[in-house]
């Protein structure tokens, strides 16, 4: 099936998400959408599915016109999406996912539950895909939750498939598996839509790529082109695509954890007997993918987990047990991994959101009140030191833009002074230039003698800013290695893989 | 919102999978606890105030054609018998939380049925117990709870939370008194209070679904504005012409052949009006419908996750108003109850606040039919515990009975239901986009 896109349109109050966007998809033909985040790709593709409305142009199948209500209709005419935040309800099993919404029903309405268990099979099968159709989605790997995505759309005989974003929750491994899924699809025939801010995807699986910056298309590229090329007609000026670091200026070891086991509160280890130190003047970061048990271990370091055992220790005052207003003011300082949820306050002020960590005490509150002009001269000083982009300190952080949010949460822990930095997922959803200067950031307090603990799932920044890298597999270390290590070695440690030559560097 | 970079968001991400695999038991003590004092409390009941001479305990009514005979037990013996029982059991517990292993369910049910019979045995000293009078008065009890429960289970399972249905038994209540009194039939009575109630649900919809109001706060505010109308219609209207608009007519009992003649267990279920016989049918048909059915499957992807019903082209919110509508039905028919069977007549507030009694249960019930209605039927036993050991004349004050079916619900909702999912989506207004 051939999609046209012609003039699509959309605006969302004053902003314009989509700028007389227009495209083509072949059959047989794998299509990468290629632009950064809030650049209008995941817009686009909801006007396709029908969730949203254009405002302006139109949408072709096989040269037809068509006019979507909504979703429904979007998958009757042949369009499949596998969702960046897949479309899957948890509780559900497989089989119950793939046939909701397209039922097939036995007396009186009742389920009929072998027909979908059997669809399942019969694709999963033509495709190797090995999911059970009685697994409940909620307890199946990510890896295996986005096949099941796949599933869904195949079984309803999708011509057009879109994939958003699909390799965000992905290892290495299992992105290598899915780019040879997205090649026997357009085996098949199917034309695909390739959506990523990742060069190197786009360059190993695209057929054509098309780049959209600001909602507009900006141009169409070859999958020869270098990344630098792409990286800037994405961004729109030359990148640096690499961070300007020293060698690290050592210190003592500082920051020692022993033995930390996290258990949540359904009773699964999430962290078991994980073991680690970092010195100062030291970038420790941690690689792996996504639900390995980064966010429960910089969680327990904070205070903010419940079932924790082993010690955590910084400058040999141990940090476990302690509230978590007492491990800030220890010197901790936390960029926690979703802004939007545990950073800040978006109802409240970028002068507000600045002195949250220190509501307790002077400068900002003195006998209960708060001191409202060096909080002022505080935030004024902030927002021009670590370039916030807004109106002024009264706008409410919820309306600005995810890297301008992301900077005011850096600027609120990095102005303390700080005996521990760390960072989870510090660039996540944040523009290339607010990337760019939030490494730095991180670079110059390692520089100025402070340990720093980085966890990122995007193995670039791991890369980027590690001195050592150590890599969690299902809550264990595989293995603390340098930071020159190739990327190769880190991704076959990121599937639980201990390379042979890696010897007693566990601990 | 940040519609542009993330218009998904809405919905849950999926849960990341157990890190290691591994899974330990969270053992809390809660229950260990609750067993001790429970058992404590009522070895100090029989220290404080011994009681001396013999408990009857009837299991059947004088029309039973199957005539069990009264068991007499020596009070003190049998209540500390049964604490013994009790304090065996606490101690199996302790053993399982020392061993790091959850109490079971059997165990705790054991224990209820011990500790209740033993405290019943010295509250009724001297005194015949009527256990089948107890527990068909219960079921009695329980019927407009587990309507208001069931319409509660199916709205929340779609994603509506229905705090209304004390409303919608009330504006039941009142459609049925009226109508029954006018057609001189208690069965248009009964329709009318389906449509009633689903009225009640129509308006919670109108605000809830269609202008994303808080749905905790129009519940509440339908529930006010309910007692506020049939107040003034009772006083206006109602009053002054009581025996034309205030007489309603009632069901009559309907003992079922032969099952109505097993022994205990047919009294108590199957020789009752056919409101019952209807609650039976409605608890079946809800759990079959949510549980077999495409619509069922339909109604809990909306309550779980709306976004992800709305990608494979489900309508969202026409399949909440549909399911909030049904479940508005079904709590109004249990305000029937009210008066085509309790009395033939129409009372101002004559619910007591059932309604959030029933809600309760929704809670406690896990959002299940099956767990919802046996929530309701704890409630329902306690509330008739209290009125018969007031008519036996029983030692404990009066007061402190009448405070026992909150006093159940408390505890039942706060402490004792251990970790309870509720759909995911509970609650949260959809916005197509």
């Amino acid at each position: 099936m051939k999609l046209e896109l012609r003039g699509i349109t959309k605006r969302f109050g004053s902003l314009v998400a989509n700028d007389r966007i227009s495209l083509t998809v072949e059959p047989g033909e794998i299509h990468a959408l290629l632009g950064e985040n809030g650049a209008g790709k995941s817009t686009l593709m909801n006007v396709l599915y029908g969730l949203y409305r254009a405002d302006e142009g139109e949408i072709l199948l096989d040269d037809e016109v068509q006019h979507f209500s909504g979703p429904g209709d979007a998958m009757a005419a042949g369009i499949g999406m596998v969702h960046q935040h897949f479309m899957l309800i948890p509780v559900f099993t497989v089989a119950e996912n793939v046939m909701l919404g397209n039922e097939s029903t036995g007396f009186a309405g009742t389920l009929d539950l072998d027909a979908a268990r059997a669809r399942v099979k019969e694709i999963s099968e033509r495709f190797g895909f090995h999911v059970d159709p009685d697994a409940l989605v909620e307890d199946l790997p990510v890896g295996v939750q986005q096949r099941v995505e796949i599933i869904k759309a195949l079984s309803r005989d999708a011509e057009l498939l879109v994939f958003d974003e699909p390799t965000a929750v992905l290892t290495p491994q299992e992105t290598d598996e899915l780019m040879e899924i997205m090649r026997q699809l357009r085996e098949a025939g199917k034309a695909i839509v390739f959506i990523t801010h990742k060069l190197r995807e786009v360059r190993a699986v695209a057929d054509k790529i098309t780049v959209i910056r600001l909602g507009k298309v900006v141009g169409e590229a070859e999958p020869t082109a270098s990344n630098a090329e792409l990286a800037a007609m994405m961004v729109g000026r030359p990148v640096e695509l690499v961070v300007h670091k020293g060698p690290p200026k050592l210190g003592e070891e500082v920051f020692v954890v022993k033995d930390l086991r996290v258990v949540n509160a359904t009773g699964h280890v999430q962290v078991d007997g994980i073991s680690f130190s970092i010195r100062a003047g030291e970038v420790l970061a941690v690689a792996g993918v996504q639900g390995n048990g980064q966010t429960e271990l910089t969680e327990a370091i904070l205070g903010l987990q419940d079932h924790v055992t082993g010690s955590v220790r910084l400058d040999g005052k141990e940090l476990l047990g302690r509230s978590v207003r007492q491990v800030l003011d220890a010197g901790v300082g936390f960029i926690p991994e979703d802004r939007q949820e545990d950073g800040l306050v978006g109802n409240m002020t970028i002068a507000e959101n600045l002195m949250l960590n220190r509501s307790f005490h002077l400068p900002f509150v003195r006998r209960g009140s708060l001191q409202i002009d060096k909080l002022r001269a505080f935030a004024q000083e902030k927002l021009q030191q670590y370039d916030v982009r807004a109106r002024d300190i009264d706008t409410a952080c919820g309306n600005l833009s995810g890297g301008n949010q992301q900077k005011v949460v850096v600027a609120r822990e990095l102005s303390r002074d700080l005996r521990l930095l760390v960072a989870a997922q510090p660039t996540r959803g944040v523009d290339v230039g607010s990337i760019e200067f939030i490494h730095k950031q991180v670079v110059a307090t390692r520089d100025s003698g402070v340990p720093v603990l980085v966890v990122s799932t995007e193995l670039d920044e791991v890369v980027a800013l590690a001195d050592r890298i150590m890599v969690l597999y299902r809550g264990r270390v595989v293995g603390i290695v340098p930071g020159d290590t190739p990327r190769e070695q880190l991704g076959l440690m990121m599937t639980g893989e201990r390379p042979k030559d890696l010897e007693g560097d566990v601990a | 919102m940040s519609a542009l970079t993330d218009p998904t968001s809405t919905g849950a991400s999926p849960a990341p999978a157990a890190t290691t695999g591994e899974v330990v038991t969270l053992v809390s003590r809660k229950t260990p606890v609750v067993l001790g004092v429970l058992t404590v409390g009522l070895a100090l009941i029989l220290l404080l105030q011994p009681e001396s001479g013999d408990t009857t305990l009837r299991l059947a009514r004088e029309t039973d054609i199957f005539q069990l005979p009264d068991l007499t037990l020596p009070t003190m013996p049998t209540a500390w018998a049964l604490t013994v029982v009790c304090a065996l059991l606490t101690g199996e517990s302790v053993r399982r939380y020392l061993a790091k292993k959850r109490t079971p369910m059997w165990l705790v049910s054991i224990f209820a049925v011990a500790w209740m019979t033993g405290f019943l045995v010295w509250a009724a000293v001297g005194e015949t117990l009527p256990v089948v009078g107890l527990l068909a008065g219960s079921l009695a009890l329980a019927v407009p709870l587990v309507f208001g429960a069931l319409g509660g289970v199916l709205g929340e399972r779609a994603g509506v939370v229905n705090i209304a249905i004390d409303g919608q038994l009330l504006f039941g209540a009142f459609a049925a008194a009226v109508v029954s009194s006018m057609t001189g039939s208690p069965w248009p009575g009964l329709l009318a209070a389906a449509v009633a109630g689903a009225l009640v649900a129509l308006v919670l919809g109108l605000f809830a679904i269609s202008y994303f109001v808080d749905q905790i706060i129009v519940g509440v505010v339908l529930n006010v504005l309910v007692i506020g109308i049939t107040s003034f219609m009772f006083s206006q209207v109602l009053a002054p012409n009581a025996a034309d608009l205030n007489t309603s007519a009632r069901f009559k009992v309907v003992p079922i052949p032969v099952l109505g003649d097993i022994p205990l267990i047919g009294p108590i279920l199957f020789r009752q009006t056919p409101v019952v016989y209807l609650l039976y049918i409605a608890v079946a048909v809800v759990t079959f419908a949510l549980y077999r059915t495409r619509w069922g499957l339909r109604v809990r992807a909306v309550g779980e996750h709306p976004m992800a019903a709305d990608t494979v082209g489900i309508k969202v919110n026409r399949t909440r108003y549909r399911t909030i509508l049904i479940a508005g039905a079904v709590a109004g028919l249990g305000g029937a109850f009210y008066t085509l069977v309790s009395v033939p007549q129409f009372n101002r507030e004559m619910t007591g606040g059932a309604g959030y009694i029933a809600l309760a249960a929704v809670i406690f019930g896990k959002w299940d039919p099956i767990r919802a209605t046996l929530a309701a039927l704890l409630f329902g036993f306690a509330s008739n515990l209290q009125g018969v050991l007031s008519v036996i004349g029983s030692n404990v004050p009066s007061q402190f009975m009448l405070m026992l079916p909150y006093v159940v619900t408390i505890f039942a909702v706060a402490g004792l239901v251990g970790r309870s999912r509720p759909p995911a989506a509970d609650g949260v207004p959809y916005r197509p986009q």
